[in-house]
């Protein structure tokens, strides 16, 4: 299977809380009226100026493998590793917002609407984020009328420049997964441009193969430890 | 309540109209353009600086009261001398080459021009040569570089090697930050300080400034 699939923007949309959170705003705390409006306007601008497009496509085990790999730069130990080789299916995924939001972002900063700007750059990371949730139900469901998923199966998204896996994995998985076809181009650093765009593999498989302890030598610098979070939502 | 303290208030609450039409009532008065600039907008995002770092209020907040600061700026500007607004130091701001993330560059500009510096921003993806010639252009006493991947990084090496080799490292500080930077990859490439966010940006660019001026006097 090998798919560019149209997510509507509707399903991106963070909640206000999300895009406060991710400013370091405290939850609960109360908004002057004039952020409220001004974040309503911010997710006006992210409905006008994104076009989210995915591709999505199926490989096998030993293809991974291989891709994987990458330019032997991993961690020599990573949990994607322990967990990928368990998978009942595998799938890469990209993902982009599209050039007009970044240029959007960027016009609000050059005349000087510094908040505003920040709340819709808020709200396109968000969203860019939750697009690998969105592309994960995607494939539960094509397994599923494949009859290869069930109430066990729990699927979650690994990205190259995360947990071990070294960014520059993401010149194989460009090379496997050309997602230049929906507008994505990778430059010599491994970044994408448009910068709001993500890429990675959806693993399928036993809820249980994604449970792992947050205890490699790189956790010691993680800020987050969000993989423990993910595990726990998965397993609930 | 005085005209600048008016000022301060309404720039506190990120109120642009209301910051932009006193600071013109100021100067029809007969308010100084630097005294306004000084003691009402310099001094009221000291003031909302504080209160971020005191958790008292947040980022979108902060940013409200920059804009409201930049009104007042836009103001004053054509009242000084070739409308050069005075500074405390000239900062040459950019995200280094193969990196594109520049909010967290830019919320550093912002910060930096509201505690009264002037920030040339040269944008992302900015190569080390540009750094220098920028510097040089500018007569900058301080470069900020930002970069958000690990690949990046290195860019920031060859900045400072390059400040080295042209014999400008004492009279331009470095500075440098972005998630993946560290204090100890700071020193290991040579750069002079390195910052966790925006509003520590300000303390250690000031202190770096101070720096230069102590051996150069106020133009390097
Ligand atoms: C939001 C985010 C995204 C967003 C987009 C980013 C954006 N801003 O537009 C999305 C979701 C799209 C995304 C995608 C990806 N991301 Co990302 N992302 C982040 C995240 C969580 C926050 C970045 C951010 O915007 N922060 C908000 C700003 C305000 O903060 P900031 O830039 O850090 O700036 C502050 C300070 O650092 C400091 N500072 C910054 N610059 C400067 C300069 C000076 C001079 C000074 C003094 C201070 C200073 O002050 C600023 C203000 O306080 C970081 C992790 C993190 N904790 O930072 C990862 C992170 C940058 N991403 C990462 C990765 C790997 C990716 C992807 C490659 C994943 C993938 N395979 O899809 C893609 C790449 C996207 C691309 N185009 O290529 C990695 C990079 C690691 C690496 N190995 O290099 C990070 C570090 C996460 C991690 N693994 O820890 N990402
Ligand atoms: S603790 Fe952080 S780095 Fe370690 S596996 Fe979890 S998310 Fe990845």
């Amino acid at each position: 299977m090998r798919e560019i699939i149209e997510i509507p923007l509707s399903e991106l949309k963070p909640e206000r809380e999300e895009v406060l959170k991710a400013q370091g705003v405290p939850a609960g705390r109360e908004q002057p009226e004039r952020l409220r409006h001004l974040l309503e306007e911010a997710m006006e601008i992210f409905f006008q100026s994104s076009h989210p497009r995915a591709l999505i496509s199926e490989l096998t085990i030993p293809q991974f493998e291989a891709l994987y790999k990458g330019e032997g730069l991993n961690a020599p130990r990573t949990p994607l590793e322990g967990i990928f080789r368990k998978a009942d299916g595998l799938a890469l995924f990209a993902f982009t917002l599209g050039r007009g939001i970044g240029e959007r972002i960027n016009a609000l900063f050059r005349t000087n609407e510094f908040a505003l700007a920040n709340f819709v750059d808020s709200i396109a990371s968000t969203a860019a984020d939750k697009a690998i949730d969105l592309l994960a139900h995607f494939y539960l469901r094509l397994l599923s009328k494949r009859g290869e998923a069930n109430s066990f199966t729990g699927i979650l998204g690994y990205s190259p420049g995360y947990c071990g896996w070294h960014i520059s994995g993401q010149k194989r998985l460009f090379e496997f997964l050309h997602p230049e076809v929906i507008g994505i181009e990778l430059l010599d650093s491994f970044l994408m441009r448009p910068l709001k765009s993500i890429s990675g593999v959806l693993v399928a498989g036993r809820k249980e193969i994604h449970q792992f302890a947050d205890s490699y030598p790189f956790c010691n610098q993680c800020p987050t430890h969000s993989c423990q979070e993910r595990i726990r939502k998965l397993l609930s | 309540m005085g005209r600048l303290a008016e000022i301060l208030n309404h720039l506190q609450q990120g109120n642009s109209e209301m910051v932009s039409n006193l600071t013109r009532k100021a100067i029809e008065e007969g308010i100084s353009p630097k005294e306004v600039l000084d003691r009402a907008l310099i001094e009221g995002m000291n003031i909302v600086g504080k209160k971020y770092g005191d958790h008292e209020i947040f980022l979108p907040e902060v940013l409200l009261a920059a804009k409201a600061m930049y009104a007042g700026m836009d103001v004053l500007k054509p009242l000084f001398l070739k409308e050069e607004v005075p500074h405390r130091g000239r900062i040459v701001i950019g995200t280094v080459q193969g990196d594109l993330h520049d909010i967290g560059k830019n919320l550093v500009g912002i910060m930096l021009k509201g505690a009264g510096f002037e920030v040339i921003d040269l944008g992302n993806d900015v190569p080390p040569e540009m750094f220098i010639e920028a510097v040089k252009r500018e007569k900058a006493m301080v470069i900020g570089m930002s970069a958000l991947l690990t690949t990046t990084m290195p860019v920031m090496g060859k900045v400072v090697e390059l400040l080295r080799q042209e014999g400008l490292q004492d009279r331009v500080k470095t500075i440098i930050g972005g998630a993946p930077v560290s204090k100890e990859f700071a020193q290991e490439i040579g750069a002079d300080a390195y910052s966790y966010d925006s509003a520590n940006a300000v303390k250690s660019v000031k202190e770096l400034v101070d720096e230069v001026k102590e051996r150069y006097g106020g133009n390097p």
